[in-house]
């Protein structure tokens, strides 16, 4: 009986433990890991973003209530060139630092000087990083199932930290808005979502994004 | 300072022209979020102090060559508004909001983890709405709640509280009177978990025995208010 118990859940020992400020005592370490926003201090576990606690398993970790995108790599993103050279792009993904874009792993080869004409300034891209260095600078390719340009539709963005709310349980909320809607939509890791449809489907998934957000405002943040 | 040595400040029970006693705070009250395109921000009010602190970033630090190439850069600037004090003050920089920029950015820096975001920029905006006195104080402690609220990792908070003397005796948290007619002034920056200080001045003489006792004034008025800057952050009600 026992064994058929612990075989429905390995090893799932989570807890939460309510939000926690920077500053906040998690505990001795003993045979326990740090994990993300947690650090030790004298001994002890330190919370050191404004979060939510976890312990799961070994590892202690706070996951933010807020945060900006830093991009990781194999991320999906939906990015807006800002400029360009001969043979690089530079995107916008919404994180410190601009990404760029080579010609090598853009969408098509393109003639010496004519980057502008394979893909213009302002127009946005749907990517995925391929590396992010230690100063935070990153790479991004076009190369490899659905990216591509984006040439209709809208982008809309959200901060990154919804973006599970539009997912939903094993992503069941996503699966019934794109039936129910009948529109395309693409949820990038850096907070923004490309709609794509008919026009009154694309109004209603955005009305119901926006919901989704504002529900946020005056609660938690 | 001084100079109006013959002004009554406090009675001999012990009472304050505001009816506080010795060791009493001004009321205080944190709200965050409070302004929607920042990425975190914090409105505090205390007494009749109020500061708004907005926090943008980490993004790219401009121009270039301010950037580090092994941390963020943290840029801090306090401001006071014109109307927030009896007289219209000047807009704009000046000596006394260049210096209190310094020392709050110092203050900030020994707790903000800075390393993680190397050649970027975090943006702390202090707006001084209405000042009564203390407003170092107000300022540096909303920075600490705003940064806090945009997700910026921070190994804890800065709690900044002001004690000082006042016709021979020592006072928590100096009211506007108490800091212009009174005869000395100690705002300290105090990691309320730690215990430890990442900021202190002095405006005015104490005697060893004066500034323990304004120490220790200051000590217990951080974890006081720790635990409203607490509330206000984990979605409780602040007050």
């Amino acid at each position: 009986m026992s064994m058929s118990k612990s075989a429905d859940a390995p090893h799932k020992v989570e807890k939460e433990t309510g939000i926690v400020i920077p500053g906040d005592d998690l505990g001795e370490i003993k045979d326990k890991l740090a994990g993300h926003g947690v650090l030790e201090i004298n001994g002890r576990f330190t919370a050191v973003k404004k979060g939510i606690h976890r312990v799961k398993e070994r590892v202690v970790s706070v996951e933010p209530i807020y945060s900006k995108y830093t991009p990781r790599p194999s991320d999906l993103v939906i990015g807006y060139i800002e400029g360009c050279t001969n043979n690089i792009w530079f995107v916008d993904i919404g994180a410190p630092f601009n990404a760029i874009l080579p010609m090598s792993l853009g969408p098509s080869k393109a003639e010496f000087g004519g980057a502008r004409s394979v893909i213009d300034i302002g127009e946005a891209i749907l990517c995925r990083v391929q590396e992010v260095e230690e100063t935070h600078s990153s790479v991004v390719s076009m190369k490899g199932m659905g990216l591509r340009k984006i040439n209709s539709g809208i982008v809309e963005q959200l901060p990154p930290h919804l973006i599970g709310r539009i997912i939903g349980k094993g992503g069941k909320f996503l699966s019934d808005l794109k039936s129910n809607s009948e529109c395309r939509i693409v949820v990038a890791d850096n907070g923004r979502i490309w709609i794509d449809g008919d026009l009154p489907g694309i109004s209603n998934v955005r009305k119901i994004i926006l919901e989704l957000e504002n529900k946020d405002f005056g609660g938690g943040n | 300072m001084g100079g109006y040595g013959d002004v009554q400040m406090i009675d001999e029970n012990g009472k304050r022209m505001d009816g506080r006693g010795p060791a009493d705070l001004r009321e205080i009250s944190i709200e965050t979020g409070v302004v929607p395109v920042a990425d975190g921000s914090c409105r505090m009010i205390w007494g009749t102090n109020e500061a708004i602190v907005s926090v943008y970033g980490p993004m790219e630090a401009h121009p270039r060559k301010i950037q580090r190439q092994d941390s963020a850069v943290l840029a801090v600037e306090y401001n006071m508004a014109p109307f927030s004090t009896t007289d219209r003050m000047r807009p704009g920089f000046n000596r006394r909001s260049k210096e209190i920029s310094k020392v709050t950015k110092d203050a900030l820096e020994s707790v903000v983890l800075l390393e993680l975001y190397p050649r970027s920029k975090i943006q702390v905006n202090i707006e001084i709405i209405s000042a009564e006195a203390g407003t170092r104080c107000v300022g540096l402690t909303a920075a600490s709640v705003a940064l806090a609220d945009a997700g910026i990792p921070m190994t804890d908070l800065v709690v900044s509280v002001a004690s000082g003397k006042i016709n021979d005796i020592v006072v928590c948290d100096l009211n506007k009177e108490e800091d212009n007619y009174g005869e000395a002034d100690l705002p300290m920056g105090i990691l309320p978990n730690t215990g430890e200080l990442v900021f202190l001045q002095m405006d005015g003489n104490l005697s060893q025995e004066e500034f323990k006792q304004a120490w220790d004034y200051n000590m217990n008025a951080a974890s006081e208010v720790h635990s409203i800057m607490k509330k206000a952050l984990t979605g409780g009600d602040s007050q």
